[in-house]
């Protein structure tokens, strides 16, 4: 233990600890905007600055270790001024467009700077060259915003192990890019928006598509059917002044049919759908020898990395559509057979946790049909109930509607990591062990937030190993031991983002202080389980709608007509795109 | 190697180059003459080494046998490059050019008679050897000891020097204690800038616990107008892979880098050389001098950013990332390159070490003043006559330098100040030019050492403008990690603009002084904690110069051209017409044998029709 003084107080704390972490022990925050625990001290943005005795200049409290009888002072004229002119300087190259920015009122430079009374006109000068990136269909950087805490780059570079960004440039001139400048629809980007999550400032989100979903509701030509992804029912009440962890789907039901929606549908369902023809395609690897371990295929992020990372292991992906890309294709091949509508007047809206859904949607196409029309994410359904006065708070719940808003509990858990594994393996012993009394439910060992998660249960009668991965970083070894041969997983699921779903870059973005990201995680996650355990039906293949479209239309799993709509195709891609 | 082999090269090098360490003809010589010519970069931009070459074809044509010709790092003096001079007379020639070498050659080796017209001509007027010359008379060659000497590409001349008796002593007659307490008796400190004591970081460094150590050399030398350490690795690597070898084995590492700016193309060639012959002669590698000390040395180029001369930037670069510093604590000391405990000194501070070393602290200790022991190497450049290296004992005044070494001030201009330190340093004033030079009394006055920049300026000079243009270069050298540094500098930069462009008020001089501490006390590391320095000092030595920009928009200097009005005296104009057609921008107009007009609108300010006019009648307001 090192024993030092904050303020005259005494602190004790661990050694190694750094004086952020000592004043937060004892009850004072100190600012920061770069600091992210264990992905980020630089100590670049200097708004943590404190005062230490003997010491000639200030010193970065968020990444300073702590020292036996040191004395700390965090409230000096002499620090508060340092703090104020950090913010004013920085303000002096931003583009203050706080009225209409997306993240006015959540912004934390925007906090900060009426927290210690800036004046945002103190310093002017020329503001630097910024770069604006909308190149990609999922996300938009704006440098004009940016200012250069470098939280982007170290989650993309150390918790997702990706690293399509890093710092160009020195001195002014300084600004976060892609290698060489490089646009970046053409670099090894994933598209899974963590970087945005980070943001303390507007200078990264999601590419909207509110516009044309509103145009799509405006149209009286158009039917506009909408499925909900389970992991925006987690999180959307966050939004709108609700505390963490509430399930609002039927409050997010009765919006959608408050905005003019035709059908209100629930992706849940088309997820049990996947786990129907993806329990199936590993039930059929398993016993005729293709090829193992088959990998998950729902999540964009990761088939994307695939893609460019590993071609050469895409046949380990399963060929099934993600839950989004089947919603789409049943809703324009299936339901309107049934309702007697021209497909083209369909209008299919996808509301995700995810930004790299919506690179997804312009990849699945069905009879030249694309399946889906827009992807929104749970942060844009936010911000267009907002703007026609919707107070979800207030709404009363409602059902989804038939045949596509039926679902179970295994579909509900896609939104957790490990949720699409568990999910499978209800279906997989079933199938293969159809005369098994006593079938498992929950397959704790699946679930929580450790970044790679294995297990062994006995599939009929023979052991199979599986792991769940989330943050994809974390996936590098798996890949690698798939590559050399030496792995022994049956089945393996990933999900880019850590904790899964629930964490995409397309959720309610939360002040980055990262000892609480675990607890959002649980918090969001905590939804889902408990909304499969009220469920009577927690297996899909107990899906009654299910059953019923694949009796009508389909057949059976893994048909010639279920190939046709509910599975996919993968291609290499180059890492880099020379422009 | 052993110590034998290591004498006898000694031995018979020194009938060959001998008579160049005396201005006497010495007994037993293989050669006569000494004809040596300076090959670093001041002299080789102007084709020194064909000087050389062709000096040596000469030689070898008319069959001088017991004449021998070699190049050599820099002599100090670069105005009067390129330099060629012959030992055992210590005849001094300047300005040679390729075609003399055939004057000097028939005249001089075989006739006997010196090239009047090539000889250096002192401060006096006269002509003299060189150990006469005035600007050599006060300096003491110590870093430099063997720049100008030995050939740099010849590891035996170096050894004939004393080279590598040093980390034979320390290797096989001191005790790693021993060494590091040698070094901290001597009174060395960093000569990177900051002069921290040496042999205390070597003691750290020895102290810290770790699988693994480092040993680095800084030689990423930045600052504009310094040369130092790129002299000596061009005249002398073999003594920083020596000093290296010997604080490896201090330390107990065994494994160094010498980071070096890929600018330096002659230095980078010169000591890959030098590390190559060392490998050879078994003075790197495994089980040095048969002990069991192992130690072997790459270079590490650097791309040419200034931050990466700061010492957590140039690891974090060495290690192949973007050269940025990172917070301290944890030291290098500590964890340093790659996370291990890591001695990083710069080239000056190690071409001091060997001699130390083999001659104890005393023979270092007793030169320089109380707190700052030994010599000091400094790029003198800028208003001076002597442009070059020089190296004077600590605690030597500035006027010294300026006039008795660096030949005072050309064209008779008054001497205004010196900036040392380079960006991060300040300005001393004039009226300051008695204080000696040593790390407590140039920081006491707002200035540094720095690493050795030194440059005069004038009375032509404005010391806003040298303020602005030291800035300008922060501006654009900060990494861009820290607020303070990468938007503080430039918003700095952008007043001082404003006070060149005469729209400043005094309220944006008390602005500007705020901000300065602000960007000292905020940043992240040494660079923008002393990147307002040269705004600092200027604005305590030379406000009134601040005040006459602001209060009367006026530059006392004549250089600010938003401030500067060229008019025509119509009655010394003759109406000759000549402004008007050198003018650039059409500014001038006039008819014939009338007084012309400048169009102030129109007028750049580029003052060639001030230049053209014969009748003096053009002049800047």
């Amino acid at each position: 233990m090192i024993s030092l003084k904050i303020n005259n107080i005494p602190v004790y704390v661990n050694e190694g600890s750094t004086i952020l972490e000592a004043a937060r022990s004892i009850g004072i925050k100190i600012p920061t905007l770069c600091h992210m625990k264990e992905l980020s001290e630089l100590g670049a943005c200097r708004v943590c600055v404190v005062e230490v005795k003997g010491m000639r200049n200030l010193v970065a409290a968020c990444e300073y270790p702590v020292s036996e009888g040191m004395e700390v002072f965090t409230n000096t004229p002499r620090v508060l001024n340092s703090r104020k002119t950090t913010i004013e300087l920085i303000l002096s190259d931003h583009r203050q467009d706080c009225l209409s920015c997306e993240r006015n009122t959540n912004c934390e430079l925007q906090r900060l700077s009426h927290k210690y009374d800036c004046d945002s006109r103190r310093f002017e000068g020329r503001t630097a060259d910024f770069v604006y990136d909308d190149t990609t269909e999922y996300l938009i950087r704006d440098n004009s915003k940016c200012i250069l805490c470098r939280r982007c780059i170290a989650v993309c570079k150390r918790q997702q192990g990706v690293g399509a960004i890093g710092v160009n440039e020195r001195g002014f001139k300084t600004h976060v890019a892609c290698p060489f400048d490089m646009d970046l629809v053409n670099t090894n980007c994933i598209g899974c928006g963590q970087c945005i999550n980070v943001c303390p400032t507007g200078a990264l989100q999601e590419k909207p598509e509110i516009l044309r979903v509103q145009q799509a509701l405006a149209n009286p030509e158009k039917y506009v059917v909408v499925g909900t992804a389970p992991s925006v029912r987690a999180a959307l009440a966050e939004l709108f002044d609700m505390p963490m962890g509430i399930n609002c789907q039927g409050k997010i039901n009765t919006a959608l049919r408050y905005l003019g929606c035709d059908k209100v549908f629930d992706i849940n369902c088309s997820a049990d759908f996947t786990i129907m023809e993806e329990a199936n395609e590993l039930v059929d690897r398993i016993k005729n020898g293709g090829k193992l371990p088959m990998f998950t295929s729902c999540c964009p992020g990761w088939v994307s990395h695939i893609e460019k990372n590993y071609p050469e292991l895409i046949g380990h992906l399963s060929s099934c559509k993600s839950p989004q890309g089947m919603f789409g294709a049943l809703v324009k091949h299936v339901f309107v057979k049934r309702e007697n509508i021209n497909p083209k007047d369909i209008f299919v809206v996808a509301v995700m946790p995810c930004t790299a859904k919506k690179g997804e949607k312009n990849r699945t196409f069905t009879d030249g049909l694309a399946d889906i029309d827009a992807v929104i994410t749970t942060r844009e359904l936010s911000g267009l109930l907002k703007e026609n006065g919707i107070l979800l708070n207030e709404l009363p719940d409602s059902e989804t509607d038939s045949p596509f808003g039926e679902y179970t509990g295994a579909g509900m858990i896609f939104g957790a990591t490990g949720g699409v594994m568990e999910a499978a393996l209800r279906t997989a012993v079933s199938v293969l062990d159809p005369n098994a009394k006593l079938l498992p439910l929950e397959f704790s060992e699946v679930r929580g937030l450790d970044g790679v998660k294995e297990a062994t249960y006995i599939v009929g009668g023979k052991p199979v190993k599986v792991a769940v991965v989330n943050g994809l970083k974390n996936v590098k070894t798996v890949c690698d031991k798939v590559k050399s041969g030496e792995c022994d997983y049956s089945f393996v699921e990933v999900m880019t983002c850590p904790g899964g779903c629930v964490m995409g870059g397309g959720q309610p973005i939360r002040a980055t202080i990262v000892k609480h990201r675990d607890e959002v995680a649980k918090a969001r996650a905590g939804v889902l389980y408990s909304a499969d355990r009220s469920m009577f039906a927690r297996r899909s293949h107990n899906n009654g709608s299910l059953l019923k479209i694949y009796d009508e239309f389909l057949d059976r799993p893994n048909s010639e007509l279920a190939h046709k709509l509910l599975h996919t195709h993968y291609t290499p891609r180059p890492k880099y795109i020379k422009e | 190697m052993d110590i034998k082999q290591l004498e006898q090269i000694k031995d018979t090098t020194f009938k060959n180059v001998g008579n160049r360490f005396t201005h006497a003809q010495l007994d037993g010589m293989n050669f006569d003459r000494q004809v040596l010519v300076c090959c670093s970069t001041g002299c080789s931009s102007e084709s020194s080494q064909k000087i050389r070459e062709r000096l040596a074809k000469l030689v070898e044509e008319k069959g001088l046998k017991r004449v021998h010709v070699g190049g050599t790092g820099c002599f100090g003096l670069c105005a009067a490059g390129p330099v060629v001079v012959v030992y055992p007379d210590g005849t001094f020639y300047s300005h040679v050019k390729p075609e003399d070498a055939d004057e000097i050659v028939e005249s001089h080796l075989v006739n006997n008679v010196e090239v009047q017209r090539l000889l250096y001509v002192d401060a006096d007027g006269k002509t003299k050897p060189i150990n006469e010359i005035e600007s050599y008379c006060k300096q003491m060659r110590h870093a430099l000891r063997n720049c100008g000497v030995i050939d740099p590409e010849n590891i035996d001349e170096y050894i004939a020097r004393e080279g590598y008796f040093a980390l034979y002593k320390a290797l096989t007659q001191m005790t790693r204690d021993e060494v590091v307490d040698v070094v901290t008796e001597s009174g060395l400190r960093g000569r990177g800038g900051a002069g921290f004591l040496t042999g205390r970081k070597w003691k750290f460094t020895k102290d810290a616990t770790g699988d693994k150590k480092y040993v680095c050399c800084n030689a990423d030398e930045g600052d504009p107008g310094a040369f130092m350490d790129r002299s000596v690795l061009e005249g002398d690597p073999h003594c920083v892979v020596e000093a290296m070898a010997i604080a490896a084995y201090a330390v107990g590492a065994d494994q160094g880098y010498v980071y070096v700016r890929a600018e330096y193309p002659i230095a980078v060639e010169r000591l890959q050389k030098a590390i190559d012959q060392a490998r050879a002669y078994g003075l790197l590698g495994n089980n040095i001098f048969g002990t069991d000390f192992c130690f072997d040395l790459e270079i590490r180029l650097g791309a040419g950013a200034f931050v990466c001369g700061e010492e957590t930037a140039l690891m974090t670069s060495i290690e192949g990332h973007r050269g940025e510093p990172r917070p301290r604590p944890p030291f290098p000391a500590q964890k340093g390159l790659f996370g291990k405990p890591t001695l990083l000194n710069n080239v000056e501070t190690y071409a001091n070490v060997a001699q130390i070393v083999l001659h104890g602290a005393e023979s270092y200790n007793t030169i320089g003043t109380e707190r700052s022991k030994g010599t000091k190497v400094f790029a003198l450049g800028g208003k001076i006559n002597n442009t070059g290296l020089v190296e004077i004992p600590m605690g030597t005044s500035l006027k010294e330098i300026i006039y008795d070494i660096g030949g005072g001030i050309p064209n008779g201009k008054a001497f205004k100040a010196a900036q040392t330190g380079g960006p991060s340093g300040g300005c001393i004033p004039a009226s300051l030019q008695d204080i000696p030079i040593d790390y407590e009394s140039l920081s006491a006055i707002g200035s540094m050492m720095g690493s050795g920049g030194l440059i005069v300026l004038d009375e032509d000079n404005c010391m806003v403008d040298i303020a602005k243009f030291y800035l300008q270069f922060t501006v654009d050298e900060s990494c861009g990690k820290c607020t303070p540094c990468r938007i503080g500098t430039r918003r700095l930069y952008e007043m001082l603009c404003k006070v060149t462009e005469g729209k400043a008020t005094l309220e944006d001089l008390d602005k500007m002084e705020e901000l300065c501490y602000y960007i000292k006390d905020n940043s992240l590391c040494g660079l923008g904690q002393s990147a307002p320095n040269p705004v600092l000092s200027t604005l305590k030595y030379f406000r009134e110069e601040y005040l006459a920009h602001v209060v009367e928009h006026r530059c006392p200097a004549g250089v600010c051209k938003s401030l500067l009005k060229y008019v025509i005296d119509a009655e010394k104009c003759k109406g000759c017409t000549l402004c008007a057609r050198n003018c650039p921008a059409n500014a001038i107009s006039g008819t014939v044998k009338q007084p012309h007009q400048i169009d102030a609108d129109k007028c750049l300010k580029c003052g060639i029709c001030a230049s053209k006019c014969r009748f003096g009648a053009i002049s800047k307001m």
